[in-house]
C-alpha cells in the first residue's frame, strides 16, 4: 500500500467513532499493542528530544524500504507513534519525505500537533523523515 | 469567611469551556486566572492614558507615570518594604534572579561558595551556575528528605565564611513544601551572606513582610498573584541595591550621559532601563489591590481547606502516591497513579475540561530524587471549589480506567 493509501484506511477506522472517547481508548489500544523496539535500540542518542515522555525510534532498510521500530514510557504517546510508524513503514524513503501529514488532522488529533504539546508529534514526524533523509543519501 | 461562589464571578474565564466541558482549572501554580477588576485598569489603561513614562510634559505621560508609581507604592506597601525605591520593576522572577546573579559577577571571587536548595525550580538553578562559571565561585546544594522539606542540619554544616549567598524559595513548585526561610536567613546573616528568597509561589498565597523577615532580596511575578505576565518585581535592601552595578544600559538608568562618562540614575531607575511594562506594573498593584481586598487570611485559611479535601479525595484512589508531604504545606498536590505516565493521565484530563500540570515542572532535581519521570501537579487557588475537586476526582479515575 501507498502512504496515501495507509493514511486512508486510518481516516476510514477513526471516522467510526463517535466521541474522544473511543478515540483515545483506540489510540491506548494501539499503544498496547506497539511493536517495541529492541532494548539494545533504547539508547539515549535513539530518543527524540522535545518530548515529555520519552520516545525511542530506530529505523533499519531493507529492500529499498524503511522500517521504523518505537517505544514510549506513555501510552498515548506509544498510540500516536504506532499510527506514525504504520504510515510510515515499509516504504521508499523517497515517497517518506514527500509525503504530507494533513490526516492527522482529518483523525481528530490535530491537537497534538500544537508546539506546545508535550508528546512532541511534530519532533516524531520530523525523526522520522530524518531517518529517510539519510536513507535516500544511501540510495543516491 | 470566603465567599467562593461570589469571587468566581469576578473570572470571566471560569465561564468558559474546554472541549466541551465546564473548565476546571487547577494549574494556578503555573498560572493563575485575572479578575475582571484587573483586566478593567488593563483596558483602561490602553483606552484612556497609554502614554511613555518619566520623560513626557504632557497630561497622558503624567497621568501613566503616577499611575505607575503608585503601583509601586502599592507593591511597596504590601510587602512592607521600607523605601518605594527598593521595588525594582522587572519581567518576572525569572529575569529578577537575574539581575541579581549579574550583578554578583563583579562581588564574588574564587572560592565564594553559593547555596541553593534541592527544591528549587531550573530558573533558580541555572543562574547561579552561570554565575559560579563567571566568577569561580562554588555553589552547594541543601539536600531534602523524603517528605520534600529542606534539611537543615545540612544547611548548618554547608555554611562558613566563604558563603556569600543563599537562594531558596519559600515554597516548592513541584511540591508545594514551605520552607522555613525565617532560619535560613538568620543563618545566613550569621556568617555575613546575603539571602535572596524566591516567592513565586508564596505570593498568591501568603503576605510576606520582608522587614521582619530581613530579608535581603525578595523575587515574585504579578501573573501567579492574578496579575498580567510579564511583569515581576525585584526587592532589595537599599544597601544591597547600591552595591550591585546596573544590570542593562538604556534609557531611563541614566543621569548624565557623554562618550566620556555616564553617571547612572539612582534607584529604582537605576536597574530599569529603557522603556517598561507600564501598563503591567499598573495592572501588578490593581492584582495586589484585589487579593487584599479578599484577605489573605480567608485565602489561606480557605486554601488549606482545599488541600486537605483534595489530599483525603486523592488519597482514596488505588495506587496514588502523594510526593510533598511536608507539614507546611500550600494548596499544591504532586502526584503519581501505580506506573501511568503522568502525561498520559494529563492528556485525559484535558479532554474532560481539567486543567493540570504534568511533567518535571522545571525542577528536574526534585524528579531525579524520587526516581520519576514526573507528576501530575493539581494546584488550587481560591477561586476554586470542592466541587471541582469531586468533578476531578471522578475524571481522574476514569482516566486511569482507560489507561490501565
Amino acid at each position: 500500500m501507498t502512504i496515501e493509501e495507509v493514511q486512508n484506511e486510518i481516516i476510514d477506522e477513526f471516522s467510526m467513532f463517535e466521541d474522544w472517547e473511543e478515540r483515545y481508548q483506540y489510540m491506548i489500544d494501539l499503544g498496547k499493542d506497539l511493536p517495541l523496539i529492541e532494548e539494545k535500540y533504547k539508547t539515549e542518542d535513539n530518543i527524540i528530544k522535545g518530548c515529555q515522555s520519552k520516545v525511542w525510534v530506530h529505523a533499519n532498510m531493507k529492500d529499498d524500504k524503511v522500517n521504523f521500530t518505537a517505544d514510549s514510557d506513555a501510552i498515548i504517546t506509544k498510540g500516536i507513534i504506532a499510527i506514525l510508524i504504520r504510515v510510515f513503514s515499509n516504504q521508499h524513503p523517497k515517497d517518506i519525505l514527500e509525503a504530507n501529514t494533513d490526516f492527522i488532522d482529518k483523525i481528530g488529533l490535530k491537537e497534538h500537533l500544537s508546539p506546545t504539546r508535550a508528546n512532541g508529534l511534530v519532533s516524531m514526524i520530523k525523526q522520522l523523515k530524518m531517518y529517510a533523509i539519510a536513507y535516500q543519501t544511501q540510495l543516491n | 469567611m470566603l465567599d467562593v461562589q461570589n469571587i468566581r464571578k469576578d473570572f470571566p474565564i471560569l465561564n468558559r469551556t474546554v472541549n466541551g466541558k465546564p473548565l476546571i482549572y487547577f494549574d494556578n501554580a503555573a498560572t493563575s486566572q485575572t479578575p475582571q477588576q484587573v483586566i478593567d485598569v488593563i483596558v483602561d489603561y490602553y483606552s484612556n492614558y497609554n502614554a511613555n513614562i518619566h520623560r513626557g510634559v504632557h497630561s497622558l505621560s503624567q497621568e501613566a507615570t503616577d499611575a505607575y508609581e503608585q503601583a509601586r507604592i502599592k507593591i511597596q506597601k504590601h510587602f512592607n518594604a521600607k523605601h518605594s525605591y527598593e521595588i525594582i520593576y522587572t519581567a518576572g522572577t525569572t529575569h529578577s534572579i537575574n539581575l541579581v546573579a549579574n550583578g554578583f559577577s563583579s562581588l564574588l571571587k574564587k572560592g565564594d561558595e553559593i547555596i541553593v536548595s534541592a527544591l528549587e525550580h531550573h530558573s533558580n538553578i541555572v543562574p547561579w551556575q552561570m554565575l559560579c562559571e563567571r566568577t569561580g565561585a562554588s555553589l552547594k546544594v541543601i539536600p531534602m528528605n523524603e517528605n520534600g522539606e529542606l534539611i537543615m542540619s545540612a544547611y548548618d554544616a554547608l555554611l562558613n565564611d566563604n558563603t556569600k549567598l543563599v537562594f531558596v524559595n519559600h515554597i516548592s513548585n513541584a511540591l508545594g513544601t514551605i520552607n522555613p526561610i525565617e532560619y535560613i536567613i538568620e543563618k545566613a546573616h550569621q556568617v555575613g551572606a546575603a539571602v535572596l528568597v524566591d516567592g513565586a509561589q508564596s505570593c498568591p498565597h501568603l503576605k510576606p513582610d520582608v522587614q521582619a523577615l530581613n530579608v535581603d532580596f525578595y523575587v515574585c511575578s504579578a501573573h501567579k498573584i492574578c496579575g498580567p505576565t510579564g511583569v515581576g518585581m525585584l526587592y532589595g535592601k537599599e544597601e544591597w541595591l547600591n552595591k550591585l552595578p546596573p544590570y542593562q544600559g538604556g534609557g531611563e538608568m541614566i543621569a548624565e550621559v557623554s562618550f566620556e562618562k555616564t553617571t547612572y540614575a539612582a534607584l529604582p531607575h537605576k536597574f530599569e532601563a529603557g522603556t517598561p511594562n507600564i501598563c503591567g506594573g499598573i495592572a501588578f498593584g490593581a492584582a495586589i489591590d484585589y487579593m487584599n481586598s479578599i484577605g489573605f487570611d480567608n485565602i489561606a485559611q480557605y486554601e488549606h481547606e482545599l488541600l486537605e479535601y483534595g489530599t483525603e479525595q486523592l488519597q482514596q484512589i488505588e495506587g496514588l502516591k502523594i510526593y510533598g508531604t511536608a507539614k507546611e504545606k500550600t494548596s499544591v498536590i504532586s502526584f503519581n497513579v501505580s506506573n501511568i505516565h503522568p502525561y498520559d493521565i494529563g492528556t485525559i484530563l484535558d479532554k474532560m475540561g481539567i486543567a493540570v500540570r504534568t511533567g518535571h515542572h522545571c525542577a528536574q532535581p526534585i524528579m531525579d530524587f524520587y526516581k520519576i519521570p514526573g507528576t501530575i501537579r493539581a494546584s488550587f487557588m481560591f477561586y476554586n471549589t470542592k466541587e471541582e475537586i469531586d468533578a476531578f476526582i471522578v475524571a481522574l479515575k476514569k482516566a486511569i480506567m482507560m489507561l490501565s
